[in-house]
């Protein structure tokens, strides 16, 4: 083995990475929101009985699970552009992910309402609860509990996939960073590991605050 | 083949083998990754923490870095030590062991849905522990775990398109190609989208349907 490994300027080039890093947070926690948004939309819609909305609904939510999301990444960069839709790599990035993030919470937030029994809704009527009031009081607390984990699975999903940011030419995010500095310097083995690292901690911090998190809130 | 269209019928031709790519890729690593998933989840299900807590540790950072970044790192650290394999080998290494992680995760859940009532109830009957494995644990573990190995197998399938990255013209990379010439990305990306859709939605009808006839049954 010829290859001397060169860690120092890697370890120099740390801040640059957790710049990225704070980037790949930020459009992942943004995805997020943008997703359970729409995805109680679509929730709704694939549950609803007007024939268009269901379709739609479908439509996207197939199509969100049924392709990589890397398609829908080029298709929001490169297949937006036929319509004269001309969108930034980065936009690109956010919309291909969200898209993706949408198609499946809506099938977990669909899940999620069918968990509650209607029992519960009338029960809490009967009790003279207003709908609204039972549906906030009632329904969504028992829905919160069921699509807690699914969600919180999903928001790692959205970390991970913002690397794929790199490949439509992102280059702010931890992943982009990285591969700027691997084109100037060759290092490819050291700089991807620094990354990995740094990846490897985001998600252990999500999934351990996402623990902690639901120990504290589903204690009964 | 289409008016006005510069997509033809080499250029589908091509779209199909990069999906024949797609699918090769998914099926070693499936395969590879099952069989290693399997193992995996068997003795994590029965061995003492101190082998289990340190193999949990490693499969799991298959789950928490991102897939891109694996195939890069392992593709680069085969040029460091020398190794002559192809991208192609390294991309099924790479995904069978991105597989055995969440297999591995998915035969525990398994092994742990059959109750240890049964197992004692088939032990008490004189089945050594191996028949209680065969015709006890693995019939009902089955049916709990394969609903989500077909998930497994779909989403390893989408994630194989991240293989280009180190240079493998598989269904997306080749679409990419066909875009670059003809210049008509809605058109080839549509085509392209509709042939992942062709091969994964069949499998994921399949899984949901087992799932739904398995619940009866219970």
């Amino acid at each position: 083995m010829t290859y001397t490994f060169h860690w120092y300027p890697a370890l120099q080039a740390l801040p640059e990475m957790l710049a990225g890093a704070l980037v790949t947070i930020e459009v992942a926690l943004l995805s997020m929101l943008i997703g359970v948004g729409l995805g109680i939309v679509l929730a709704l819609g694939r549950n609803s009985k007007n024939r268009l909305l269901y379709a739609l609904s479908t439509a996207w939510v197939e199509g969100a699970r049924n392709t990589p999301a890397l398609f829908q990444i080029y298709m929001a960069y490169f297949g937006l552009g036929s319509l004269g839709i001309f969108v930034d790599s980065f936009p690109a990035l956010l919309i291909g992910i969200s898209f993706n993030n949408a198609g499946y919470l809506a099938e977990t937030f669909r899940g999620g309402l069918r968990a509650v029994p209607a029992t519960q809704t009338r029960a809490a009527r009967s009790l003279g609860m207003g709908a609204p009031m039972a549906f906030r009081l009632v329904v969504l607390p028992q829905l919160f509990r069921t699509v807690f984990h699914p969600m919180m699975n999903q928001m790692v999903w959205a970390i991970l996939m913002t690397s794929l940011g790199v490949i439509v030419g992102v280059n702010t995010d931890l992943t982009g960073v990285t591969q700027e500095l691997n084109v100037l310097t060759f290092r490819t083995f050291e700089y991807f590991s620094m990354a990995a690292v740094i990846y490897y901690l985001i998600t252990k911090f999500v999934t351990l605050s996402a623990r902690a998190a639901a120990a504290r809130l589903f204690r009964y | 083949m289409l008016d006005g269209s510069d997509f033809g019928l080499q250029e589908l031709l091509l779209m199909a083998r990069g999906a024949g790519m797609t699918l090769m890729i998914t099926f070693w690593a499936v395969l590879g990754g099952t069989l290693m998933g399997v193992v995996f989840g068997l003795v994590r299900s029965v061995a003492p923490w101190w082998i289990n807590w340190p193999l949990g540790a490693v499969l799991d950072i298959f789950r928490s870095v991102p897939l891109l970044i694996q195939l890069v790192l392992v593709n680069s650290f085969k040029s460091i030590i020398g190794l002559d394999v192809s991208a192609f080998v390294v991309s099924c290494v790479v995904l069978a062991f991105y597989t055995s992680s969440y297999c591995s995760e998915i035969v525990r859940a398994g092994v742990q849905a059959v109750p240890q009532t049964t197992r004692r109830a088939a032990r008490s009957l004189g089945l050594s522990y191996w028949q209680d494995v065969r015709v006890i644990v693995f019939p009902i573990a089955l049916r709990v775990s394969l609903p989500s190995w077909t998930g497994l197998t779909l989403g390893v399938m989408k994630d194989s398109a991240l293989v280009m990255w180190i240079g493998i013209a598989e269904l997306l990379r080749t679409s990419q190609v066909i875009v670059t010439r003809i210049q008509e990305p809605l058109l080839v990306l549509s085509v392209c989208g509709l042939l992942y859709f062709l091969m994964s939605y069949p499998i994921s009808r399949l899984g949901a349907h087992l799932e739904t006839k398995w619940r009866d049954l219970d």
